[in-house]
């Protein structure tokens, strides 16, 4: 059949030597980078288990620290949304799909429907809203609106921070770039010729 | 969602340890399988053991015989290691996640441990979807389920998309606990089982354990590749795939491994495929020849008979690309 | 400038309007600024959750709610549905749980003891022999879930068949589809003593507060319904929904404002979708291609009402001299239907343009030729004829065409061709307005209306601007609420004309009573008084600025309302036609088709927002690639049940799935000087059709059933020999 050990090819094929002969624990090997090193001492000395009730934490949110308390199951979209009142981030798709929940966590764009507040907090999280004031407008918002990569606008803010966070990542990307990186996000109106021009121009313009 | 405990080790051993201490525990890795299963209430931990935190499964590693990958290790930081790049079929596959959230969020373990997207499972009748007795796929909506290995009461396909390359690749995995200082190396391909009652999971993984690392042997003088059938340029799921390592000399394939995944409930190792092209030159007729033989046994189900074609069609792509990334 | 008409410019002579202009909202959408009903959290807001029925057909015989109202932070519950009660489709609401926080308010809907007796279902919307053999019972009588939906007959179908040169006979079809608004549908009630104030996620801003007065009691007057931005309706957001109702009687039981939106897979089962059909068709042609036939016998569902593609379009936009038609509803398990972006049209334009493209090839005729030869058939032929030129060379079709399947395209990979057209409506709503035009020269309008994503702020802004040749920040637009005038809800295409229309004439009467005052005030011609660029001019010479000019209406502001638009003043006008192109590559190994490009040319009068117009169409487009290429509800018989109502296994094109698109608009001066026609529905009607003639050209085998998926693709391959 086709599970038989015997008639195995490839380049794995000497592992099971080693393994017949150990057959039991193997040491970890565990070299820690600079890295993961400077995470973990930026990360809250909270203790290591936490109960189910609602906890004290602090998320950082647009360079402001804010004060909350949740229980551990609660969502950083949820937190953001229903804690925060930081709306940008919509709650879409219950299924880690759709990208209207995007923010940026540490300057990458994350589903933040897949965090825990609890997980996050510490860390520098950025939303949509810090795009814009009466000051100064972000270069994706900018483009988003002059190739009109919007029609009802729900899924937008979310699209503004992967592009955001996708631009950061990928400067000078090209469109063909931009298309096989932004696939995490639905618009439903059918905006993403606007978006995919808005994209390719923010990255153009990066330094 | 309903309320848990959250446990945040700083080691593996804190890890075993904090998964050991309560009855039902889930693994947090990157997050993008198990939020959407804890909201659908799908799984319900009395405690979520969050791994991200523990320096060593974020770790690449060359080791004697290879390379070392941490099971925390993302998709974009898979295909930005230059300890990685032999490994071209590692890459497809991150290629084919066209989504910036995912790939930098998702990882490798938590790939591995993905639970099918079978829709009767994520609709809350279970791995094996049975209702009364009968089994939902069999007379129901069966699509998108297995065509290889459905005999038994499993229908549902092996969600993970970096399995049939690894394993193709001859990879291990290293399985921590539950005791505390268990540890044991294992092929990847026996990692997953089919599970034939409702009280069985779809891998060896017991409780208090978890997957702290996938070792790889050395890529030297190897070509790999994967193809995955996507119906959609976005964040989707493959309809099939396949992938293949292999080893070329002077045009003549001298080892072969094909492994095929989204069509069983297991990745699904192409054995006689695989054997048929020693010896051979791989080209579009051999290619296709091997692709027969991965689908011969194909017992499709009363909707997904088009499964066998696109599985078909993923062993020979995936055959080729290789070809094309082979060195001579 | 000398005579005081109300109309729009002569073509060219706009200085705003025409233009790309960038929504005045952009960057408050963009930045996640607007809020929407989803959005409101005023202090002290409570979230509710629904139970709803996870069975498609179910009888519920006992509900138990106490346990629920004990769980922490659970302060209301309120009952939907009654032990008893006969649930006819999976997602009916049973019962709301109102809580301090969403995690409470789903361990609520946990606690509740619901519990039901399973009834035989029926779910398969294709198939009819089923539904007419089914044994189902409804209110425990056996049901009968077919229906006729008519059947007629124009001229001999039968001597014509026998005396056509082709007959071709062909089965087509499209699924069902949901709106999918990514805004679900909900709202967030409060109560301020008798006062009811909602911000309810809504296409019709200004008629919905009546639809609380009969569930709730309440005075229509002391409802205030608000809506400042809104995340999706394509016709599925005109009413008040009765789980906007409950969110209201939990506020008014908590006393707290509360909020109540449906989770994404209750937002598939129950808040609209597009009705299926199925159709087997003859149609006919003469040996110069003429259609002289058409027989179609369609069918499909809207759900419970068992209803589908209305009969009058059949067959679409085309009218042979012969014709019989017939349709069937089935009554099915499934969600109702509601309103969905151009009802009838798309699918009947997909089993019509697809048969029509079928008999072609069965002539030996270039599709092009085919439809061009028959559009005297149509409503539009003077319309539909240049577009097909202008559509044909930007798709440089004469090159790309081959006969079916015969393209020169390398392995598997094969390239095609197709076509279809289509017709709307797109007439003005009624909609009133009310225009200040303030001492310190800014303008504000006030319209109860709403922004659907079409752009309505802008647009309106945009008018007023160029009418009274002031830059759009000088403008102030209040819509969203219905203490505004009111104003016709967005469908139908309806919005654009409906609201610029009363805008431009209202507005121009304000400036002729500025322009009064000006002439008295600087002693000048009336006659020769002109608004441009800040200014008020007398031919070419400067009067005086506009903020002069506008100081003169007093220390108040000159205010004025006006009504709807009438046919009569040509400021609007309806009915428009669009021409489709389709290029797709389809791997004929995998049956994966890709888009390559889509052309639209569209006709729509005047445009108001070039800008924005395209990306309606863009838009349209896009969906229409959706529901041809990928997206379905996929109905488990088995189950009963919606079994792909989520984002995962519901699939929607992403940004590399679209290819590349090509709007044109067709505005030759006879077309633009009809005036503003509403422009959201038409593109979405003709991509069905038009795409699956390009698969057939492509493969050289009709796909019959959208959408075009690679299952469906293969096994149309599989089976043609």
């Amino acid at each position: 059949m086709d599970r038989d050990q015997a008639t195995r090819q490839g380049p794995g094929f000497n592992r099971r030597d080693f393994l017949k002969g150990s057959g039991a624990a193997v040491a970890a090997t565990a070299v820690t980078t600079a890295v993961v090193e400077q995470q973990a001492a930026a990360q809250q000395q909270a203790a290591k288990v936490v109960s189910a009730a609602p906890q004290a934490i602090t998320l950082n949110v647009n360079g402001q620290d804010h004060k909350l308390t949740v229980e551990p199951r609660v969502t950083l979209m949820d937190a953001l949304r229903d804690d925060l009142n930081l709306t940008g981030c919509k709650d879409v798709c219950d299924r880690a799909n759709c990208g209207a929940c995007t923010v940026l966590i540490d300057g990458k764009p994350v589903y933040s429907c897949t965090r825990f507040a609890i997980e996050v907090a510490g860390q520098k999280i950025v939303t949509a809203e810090s795009l814009h004031s009466a000051e100064k407008t972000d270069l994706v918002v900018e483009k988003f609106c002059e190739h009109d990569g919007m029609q009802c606008g729900f899924c937008t803010p979310g699209f503004v921070m992967a592009v955001r966070g996708f631009c950061n990542e990928h400067p000078k990307a090209t469109l063909e770039d931009c298309r096989k990186g932004l696939g995490g996000n639905i618009c439903r109106c059918g905006t993403y010729a606007g978006v995919l021009q808005a994209a390719f121009d923010t990255a153009q313009a990066a330094k | 969602m309903k309320s848990f405990e959250y446990a945040r080790p700083e080691t593996e051993a804190e890890a075993v340890s904090f998964l050991g201490e309560v009855e039902s525990t889930a693994i947090l890795a990157g997050g993008t399988d198990l939020t959407s299963l804890l909201r659908a209430e799908l799984v319900t931990p009395a405690r979520v053991v969050d791994l991200k935190r523990i320096p060593s499964l974020h770790e690449v590693t060359k080791v004697d015989d290879g390379i070392q990958v941490g099971a925390l290790v993302t998709l974009e930081d898979l295909a930005r290691n230059p300890l990685l790049g032999d490994y071209r079929s590692l890459f497809d596959v991150v290629d084919g996640v066209r989504a910036i959230q995912v790939q930098g969020s998702g990882t490798i373990g938590g790939d591995l441990c993905h639970l099918p997207n079978c829709w009767y499972f994520r609709s809350g009748y279970g791995l094996l979807a049975m209702e009364n007795g009968e089994s939902l796929p069999d007379a129901g909506d069966n699509r998108y389920h297995a065509i290889l290995g459905n005999s038994g009461p499993a229908k549902f396909v092996n969600a993970s998309r970096f399995a049939p390359a690894l394993i193709a690749w001859g990879a291990h995995v290293r399985v921590i606990g539950p005791g505390p200082q268990q540890a044991e190396w294992l092929p990847l391909e026996y990692f997953y089982v089919t599970p034939r009652t409702s009280e069985q999971g779809n891998t060896v993984l017991k409780p208090g354990q978890l997957i702290s690392h996938v070792w790889l042997p050395t890529a030297a003088r190897f070509a790999s590749a994967t193809y995955e059938v996507m119906q959609m340029e976005g964040l989707d799921w493959p309809l099939a795939s396949a992938a293949t390592t292999l080893k070329i000399e002077s045009g003549i394939v001298r080892q072969a491994s094909i492994v095929m995944g989204h069509v069983a409930p297991v990745p699904w190792v192409a054995q006689e495929a695989s054997r048929n092209l020693l010896g051979q030159r791989l080209n579009e007729e051999t290619a296709s020849l091997a692709a027969d033989i991965a689908v011969a046994r194909a017992t499709p189900m009363s909707m997904n008979e088009y499964k066998v074609q696109l599985a078909r069609t993923a062993v020979k792509r995936a055959l080729l690309k290789a070809l094309d990334q082979s060195p001579v | 400038m000398a005579e005081r008409k109300v109309g729009w410019e002569p073509q060219g002579q706009h200085t705003i309007i025409g233009k790309e202009v960038q929504r005045t909202d952009g960057k408050q959408k963009a930045s996640g600024q607007a809020k929407y009903s989803n959005d409101a959290n005023p202090p002290g807001t409570l979230f509710a959750k629904l139970l709803t029925c996870p069975h498609a057909h179910a009888k519920l015989v006992s509900l138990d709610v106490e346990k629920a109202k004990a769980v922490k932070g659970v302060k209301a519950v309120q009952i939907m549905a009654e032990p008893g009660q006969e649930i006819r489709h999976e997602g009916w609401p049973i019962v709301a749980v109102a809580a301090e926080r969403r995690e409470y308010a789903e361990d609520g809907v946990r606690a509740i003891v619901a519990k039901f007796e399973v009834l035989p279902h029926f779910v398969d919307e294709a198939d009819l022999k089923g539904a007419e053999a089914a044994e189902i019972t409804d209110g425990g009588m056996p049901a009968k879930l077919t229906k006729s939906l008519g059947t007629n007959k124009k001229g001999d179908v039968e001597a014509a068949l026998k005396d056509a040169k082709h007959v071709h006979k062909g089965y087509y079809g499209v699924h069902t589809i949901t709106h999918m608004c990514l805004e679900p549908h909900g709202s967030h009630a409060a109560w301020d003593g008798d006062k009811l104030n909602v911000e309810l996620s809504t296409q019709n801003v200004s008629g919905t507060a009546g639809q609380y007065v009969k569930p709730l009691g309440v005075d229509a007057a002391n409802v205030s319904i608000h809506c400042d931005f809104i995340g999706g309706g394509f016709g599925s957001k005109f009413a008040v929904d009765e789980w906007d109702v409950a969110c209201a009687k939990l506020a008014k039981t908590t006393g707290r404002p509360v909020r109540l939106m449906l989770d994404r897979a209750t937002e598939m089962q129950i808040a609209g979708n597009r009705p299926s059909a199925f159709a087997e068709v003859t149609v006919a042609c003469d040996a110069n291609g003429k259609v002289t036939a058409w027989d179609s016998h369609h069918w499909g569902t809207n759900g419970p009402k068992g209803s589908t593609v209305a009969l009058a379009v059949t067959p679409y936009v085309f009218d042979p001299p012969n014709r019989n038609r017939t349709a069937t509803g089935i009554i099915t398990h499934c969600g109702p239907d509601r309103a969905w972006r151009a009802p009838n049209h798309p699918q009947a334009c997909a089993y019509t343009d697809t048969a029509l493209d079928d008999l072609a090839a069965k002539a030996g005729i270039d599709s092009l030729t085919f439809f061009q030869k028959n559009l005297d058939l149509t409503n539009l032929p003077h319309i539909y004829a240049p577009e097909l030129e202008i559509a044909a060379k930007l798709m440089d079709w004469k090159t790309k065409w081959h006969p079916r399947g015969q393209g020169a395209g390398q392995g598997p990979i094969k390239r095609g061709i197709g076509l279809a057209l289509h017709t709307w409506g797109g007439g003005p709503h009624q909609s009133n307005v009310q225009l200040k035009v303030h001492p310190d020269g800014t303008i504000e309008i006030s319209m109860g209306s709403q922004d659907i994503g079409t752009g309505t702020r802008t647009c309106i802004a945009m008018v007023a601007a160029e009418t009274f040749g002031v830059p759009l920040t000088s403008v102030k637009v209040n819509i969203g609420s219905n203490k505004y005038p009111q104003a016709g809800p967005s469908g139908g295409s309806t919005t654009i004309g409906g609201v610029t229309g009363p805008t431009r004439r209202t507005s121009q009467q304000a400036l002729w009573k500025i322009f009064d005052l000006v002439a008295v005030k600087y002693n000048v011609d009336l006659t020769t008084l002109s608004a441009k660029a800040g200014k008020i001019w007398s031919g070419d010479k400067e009067v005086c600025s506009w903020k002069q000019a506008a100081s003169l209406v007093g220390p108040m502001a000159l205010e004025l309302t006006g009504g709807p638009v009438t046919e009569e003043e040509g400021l609007t006008s309806k009915q428009v036609g669009g021409v489709q192109m389709a290029e797709v590559a389809v791997d004929t190994e995998t049956g994966i088709v890709k888009m390559v490009k889509m052309v639209a040319v569209q006709d729509i009068g005047l445009v108001v927002n070039r800008l924005l117009a395209r990306s309606q169409v863009y838009g349209a487009l896009i969906m229409g690639i959706a529901y041809s290429l990928s997206e379905e509800r996929i109905m488990d018989n088995k189950t009963g049940r919606f079994i792909n109502a989520n984002l995962t296994d519901y699939k929607l094109p992403r940004i590399g799935d679209i290819g590349d698109l090509v709007v044109e608009f067709y505005e030759p001066e006879s077309e633009y000087k009809r005036g503003v026609i509403g422009l959201g529905e038409p593109p979405v009607i003709a991509p069905g059709a038009a795409i699956s003639n390009a698969v057939a050209n492509a493969i050289g085998v009709r796909v019959p059933v959208l959408p075009l998926t690679p299952k469906r693709v293969l096994e149309s391959l599989k089976n043609k020999g």
